[in-house]
C-alpha cells in the first residue's frame, strides 16, 4: 500500500503528470501575454498540449555519428530531477513536521540536473551549434549559482541555521515570511534573477540564443526527446516560482499562493519582454559582481538579524 | 491514434523557412506573418530555426543546381511527417527564368509538395489561405 501510494506520488500527483499539465498550462500564459505585449492575439489555451502531443507522435531523429545513449540521456536527466522536485516541495509544503527529510543541499543538487542534461544532450549531438549552447549553458550555470547560494545561505541564516526544508517553513508560519525585510527582498531579488537564468529567458536566453545559434543544445533534437526538454521547462516554469514562494513567501499551503504564483509569473514575463540579450561574458559579469555583492551584503544583513 | 496525431500535425504547425536563392521578397513577406498585424500564432504556426523541429518547409526561391543538394539534405534532416509549402512564382515553376542554364526545375520534380501559394510575391493572406486549406484537406 505505502509503495503504491509512493509512486503514485512521484507519477501522478505532485509528482510528474501534474506538474507537467499546470507548467505547460503556465507556459500558455507566458506566451499569451507575450503576444499581448506585442499587440497580437496569440495562441489558443490548447496551444502546448497540441505542441507536446506533436512532437510525441513525431519520429526521433539520431543524428549520424553521435552517442546515441547520452544524446537520449539528456533529456531525461531533467525530467526526473524536476519530478522528484516537485514531490519534495509538496511535501515539505503540506506537511513541513512531518518525517520526510528534504534539505536544501538535495534541492540544489535537483536543480542542478535539468542543465547537466542540457549540456550533456548538446554535447553528444555533434553539431557545431550544439557545443557553443552546451558550453554557454556551463559558463551561465556558473555565473547563476553564486549568488543563488549565496541567497540560499542568508535563508538559512534567518532560518536559525536549519537547511531542513520543513523547518524553514516552519519558522515562516511562526514569525511571518522572510520577504518581509531586507536582506529577504535582496534574496527575492537575487533567487528571482537566478531564476530568470535557470528557464534561460531573455535577458540570459544566452545557450539558446535563437537569433545566433538557432535553438543552441536543442538544435538536433526531435520528437519525444525535443518534447521531454520542452515539459522539464515547462515544468520548472511552475515549480520554481514555487519554490520562490516557499523560501522567501510563507510556504504554498493556502489559496493565496494561486496569485502570489502568477504574480511571479507575469514578472518573469514582462522581464522577458522589456530587455534584450546579454553577451555570455556580460551575463558572468553581472551575476558574480553585480548580483554576487548584492547577495553578499544580504547575507551580512541576515547575519544581524536585518 | 492516427487522430491524435493529425489533430497535433493540425493545430501546431512549425515552419521551418527555407530560402534557395529567392529575390528575398517572398522572404519578407513571409516575415509580415509572424509580425503582429497578421500573427499566425493564432493557429500555432510558430516560425523555427532548425529543420529538426519542422513540420513544415516552406520552400522560396528558384532552384538551381547549386542549391538542389542543400534544399534535399534539408528535406531529408526534417523529421517526417512533414509539408512541404512552395511559396510565390518562383518556388511553383521557375518563373521567368526557365531559359536559364543554371536552373534545374520547380520543386515538385525533386520531392513532394502539398501547397503551392503562387503571386510574386504572395500577398500574407494568400499564404494563410493557402496553408489553412492544406491543413483542412489533410
Ligand atoms: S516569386 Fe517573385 S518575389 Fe518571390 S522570390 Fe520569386 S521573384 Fe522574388
Amino acid at each position: 500500500m505505502n509503495i503504491v501510494r509512493i509512486i503514485f506520488s512521484y507519477i501522478i500527483f505532485p509528482g510528474f503528470v501534474f506538474t507537467a499539465v499546470v507548467g505547460l498550462f503556465l507556459t500558455w500564459i507566458d506566451r499569451k501575454v507575450t503576444a499581448r505585449i506585442h499587440w497580437r492575439v496569440g495562441p489558443p489555451w490548447f496551444q502546448p498540449y497540441a505542441d507536446f502531443l506533436k512532437l510525441l507522435l513525431k519520429e526521433t531523429m539520431i543524428p549520424e555519428g553521435s552517442s546515441k545513449t547520452l544524446f537520449l540521456l539528456g533529456p531525461l536527466l531533467g525530467l526526473v530531477g524536476m519530478s522528484i522536485f516537485a514531490v519534495m516541495l509538496f511535501n515539505m509544503n503540506f506537511n513541513p513536521s512531518g518525517s520526510f527529510v528534504g534539505d536544501l543541499i538535495v534541492i540544489i543538487y535537483l536543480l542542478a540536473l535539468p542543465p547537466i542534461g542540457i549540456i550533456i544532450g548538446g554535447s553528444a549531438s555533434k553539431n557545431p551549434l550544439a557545443s557553443v549552447g552546451a558550453s554557454r549553458e556551463m559558463t551561465l550555470y556558473f555565473a547563476y549559482e553564486l549568488p543563488f547560494l549565496i541567497a540560499l545561505t542568508s535563508i538559512i541564516l534567518k532560518a536559525g541555521g536549519s537547511i531542513k526544508f520543513g523547518e524553514i517553513i516552519l519558522a515562516q508560519q511562526a514569525e511571518g515570511p522572510f520577504l518581509y525585510s531586507i536582506s529577504g527582498v535582496i534574496a527575492a531579488v537575487v533567487i528571482f534573477l537566478s531564476i530568470q537564468a535557470k528557464l534561460s529567458f531573455i535577458p540570459f536566453d544566452i545557450p539558446e540564443a535563437e537569433q545566433e545559434i538557432m535553438a543552441g543544445p536543442y538544435i538536433e533534437y526531435s520528437g519525444v526527446a525535443l518534447a521531454i526538454y520542452k515539459m522539464t521547462r515547462a515544468m520548472m516554469l511552475f515549480l520554481l516560482p514555487l519554490f520562490l514562494i516557499s523560501v522567501l513567501w510563507g510556504g504554498f499551503a493556502n489559496w493565496w499562493a494561486i496569485l502570489k504564483l502568477l504574480l511571479i509569473i507575469v514578472l518573469i514575463i514582462l522581464v522577458k519582454n522589456t530587455n534584450p540579450r546579454l553577451r555570455i561574458d556580460q551575463a558572468l559579469k553581472f551575476f558574480w559582481v553585480g548580483i554576487g555583492t548584492l547577495s553578499t551584503i544580504g547575507l551580512i544583513l541576515a547575519f544581524y538579524g536585518l | 491514434m492516427g487522430n491524435a496525431k493529425l489533430w497535433g500535425l493540425k493545430k501546431s504547425p512549425w515552419v521551418f523557412h527555407l530560402a534557395a536563392a529567392p529575390c528575398n521578397n517572398c522572404d519578407i513577406e513571409i516575415l509580415d506573418l509572424i509580425a503582429p498585424r497578421w500573427d499566425v500564432e493564432r493557429f500555432g504556426i510558430v516560425l523555427i530555426g532548425s529543420p529538426r523541429h519542422a513540420d513544415a518547409l516552406l520552400v522560396t526561391g528558384v532552384i538551381n543546381r547549386k542549391t538542389l543538394p542543400r534544399v534535399l539534405r534539408v528535406y531529408e534532416q526534417t523529421p517526417k511527417p512533414c509539408l512541404v509549402i512552395a511559396i510565390g512564382a518562383c518556388a511553383c515553376s521557375p518563373n521567368i527564368f526557365t531559359p536559364s542554364y543554371n536552373v534545374v526545375g520547380p520543386y515538385d520534380k525533386h520531392m513532394p509538395v502539398d501547397v503551392y501559394i503562387p503571386g510574386c510575391p504572395p500577398k500574407p493572406e494568400t499564404m494563410i489561405m493557402g496553408i489553412i486549406k492544406a491543413l483542412k484537406r489533410l
